[in-house]
């Protein structure tokens, strides 16, 4: 049972999660790039009732941690320290705002593999990241609510998977399993379900000819 | 309250929905500027973007000629990347609109941009983004700041200053300069820091959320010793006015629509939803588009939430009529404007 989250990266997407989270009733460590004094006051304000702590402190006793820094500093985190923790990769490989990046543009593998791989000893599950982070705060409905959002999850770890999947439900989205990571290109930038608007039958069905199906009859998804 | 406009220019669509000329479009934004100082209204910015779509590339040589043909209207950038940029040379052509007009209604707002088109356009190299912005701002800041012509600076992001001049300086001896940002709360607490007057950028989302980014840079500016006059908060957001709400949402929808389709092309996001754009366009979203009584109602129902001492408004892209722009703009001016300060005063 995830009680304590820690969060590496206190920009807008990670105090947005951050809130939602506490919105959710998880304790939550916020970590900036430098040591918890330094975003003490930022914190204080912005996400009030986390605590500002360093990396290395914000993770020790999160039972899940999110990375939400910007992608080209994700080597700026230590892999030791993210070893047996259930990790959301959050960030993506958005090439027109955030420029090019040769290691992204060069590999096959989907940015949440280049993670996984950077985090060997890490259970990485790929969500949160095809949402807008002001809309994570407002648009979170109860379960069963008709105009609910869904949410994508991909992940090589199923337990790990649940876990992010629970989480999700609990901000107040459907938690729609795509597949393994590798499954993650479904929801990336430059594709239908990056930064659109889905019930979980419109995401179910995107997935599905994402991955070449024939999009399944509501019938089969129940 | 002040109330203005921004623009990053907007070039008109022919009927087969391809671009007509970007130069029409600067003349456009030109006559928009001089409009809105005729009919009253308080702040023009000119935002850098360099697209087909959105061409107002030069900030500082529009508002030079916008200084020449206006009387009262304040004019700023909004904003000018000074990443990508040289420093000396904005101070310099804002010092020359600011001489132009007279003395007094020129500022400069120094942002980074949404969009990174400026890096390859001009030499730059991704990977020095914090770099140069936090430089290059410093330096502008210290010729701002010189009591005198001559200006020593030395950084790693462009050859050291050494007492060289840097003319004209402003009537007033300083320009104005806000800090423009988006909403990241670093940025808040650096502006504070800085003790230079916010500018927030607010294109989505719940504007009265900004609040505690707004605490956050108060108190970061007490911290750091700045009080007075220039610690202060203005809002830039979609608006767009008209005699009734649904013509409001008629003439903005379909500009929207455009813009998103072609953003949504270049940056990779989905198609834009309709339902979005409902959401947006009422309280408490970011888009202020309405009759006059809504919008002074909204800004003034946000200024609760942020006190902020400039509100203004992007009504033009996706190909707006500039004749929608241009009523927008006096009902701004003329309509809004005696509302907000009615409740403002009534509060």
């Amino acid at each position: 049972m995830v009680s304590t989250i820690g969060i590496l990266g206190a920009g807008r997407v990670g105090t947005a999660i951050g809130r939602a989270a506490l919105g959710a009733g998880y304790a939550v460590n916020i970590a900036g790039s430098g040591a918890g004094a330094d975003i003490e006051l930022l914190v204080d304000i912005v996400v009030p009732g986390a605590r500002a702590m360093s990396a290395r402190d914000a993770v020790a006793d999160a039972d899940l941690v999110i990375v939400a820094v910007p992608l080209h500093k994700f080597r700026t985190i230590s892999p030791g320290m993210l070893a047996g923790k259930i990790v959301i990769d959050t960030m993506n490989y958005w090439e027109p705002i955030d420029g090019r990046l040769d290691e992204f543009e060069r590999d096959a593998r989907t940015s949440s593999e280049i993670i996984r791989d950077y985090f060997p000893e890490a259970r990485v599950v790929k969500t949160l990241n095809h949402i807008g982070y002001h809309e994570l705060e407002t648009d979170g409905l109860p379960a069963g609510h008709e105009e609910r959002r869904a949410i994508a999850v991909a992940g090589d770890d199923d337990a790990a998977v649940a876990v992010a999947m629970q989480l999700i439900e609990r901000f107040g989205y459907d938690a729609i399993y795509s597949g393994p990571l590798q499954t993650g290109t479904a929801f990336q930038p430059g594709t239908a379900i990056f930064g659109g608007r889905h019930s979980a039958d419109e995401l179910r069905a995107q997935l599905a000819l994402a991955s070449g199906q024939r999009p399944l009859s509501g019938a089969q998804l129940a | 309250m002040q109330l203005g406009a921004y623009s990053f220019g907007d070039t008109q669509l022919n009927p087969d929905g391809t671009h007509r000329s970007t130069a029409e479009a600067v003349r456009n934004l030109f006559d928009a500027i001089v409009h809105a100082d005729r009919v009253g209204l308080d702040y023009f910015g000119v935002g850098e973007h360099h697209t087909v779509s959105m061409p107002a590339s030069s900030p500082g040589a529009m508002i030079a000629a916008a200084a020449a043909a206006t009387d009262r209207i304040i004019l700023g950038s909004a904003a000018s990347i000074i990443s990508t940029d040289d420093p000396v040379r904005v101070f310099q052509q804002f010092a020359v609109a600011d001489a132009i007009s007279g003395g007094g209604r020129v500022e400069i707002t120094a942002g980074r941009g949404s969009s990174v088109e400026t890096f390859p356009l001009f030499g730059f190299d991704l990977r020095d983004y914090d770099r140069l912005y936090a430089e290059k701002l410093d330096l502008l800041m210290t010729i701002n700041g010189s009591t005198a012509e001559d200006v020593t600076w030395s950084g790693s992001v462009r050859p050291t200053l050494d007492n060289l001049a840097v003319v004209p300086r402003p009537v007033g001896g300083r320009l104005p300069i806000w800090i423009a940002t988006g909403g990241n709360a670093s940025s808040s607490a650096r502006a504070g820091q800085l003790g230079l007057p916010i500018s927030y950028g607010i294109i989505g989302g719940e504007p009265h959320r900004f609040a505690p980014l707004v605490e956050l840079y108060r108190r970061s500016a007490a911290q750091a010793g700045h009080t007075g006059d220039n610690i202060k908060v203005s809002v830039a957001t979609f608006g767009l006015i008209a005699p009734t709400k649904e013509e409001a949402l008629e003439r903005f929808y379909p500009g929207w629509r455009n813009l998103n389709i072609e953003m949504g092309r270049l940056r990779g996001w989905a198609a834009p939803d309709k339902r979005q754009f409902d959401i947006q366009a009422e309280a408490p979203g970011a888009y202020f588009v309405g009759d006059p009584d809504e919008v002074a109602e909204r800004i003034v129902q946000l200024h609760g939430h942020l006190g902020h001492v400039r509100h203004f408004l992007q009504a033009d892209h996706g190909g707006l009529p500039q004749e929608y722009l241009l009523e927008s703009i006096a009902l701004l001016a003329t309509e809004v404007k005696p509302r907000v300060e009615r409740l403002l005063a009534a509060k």
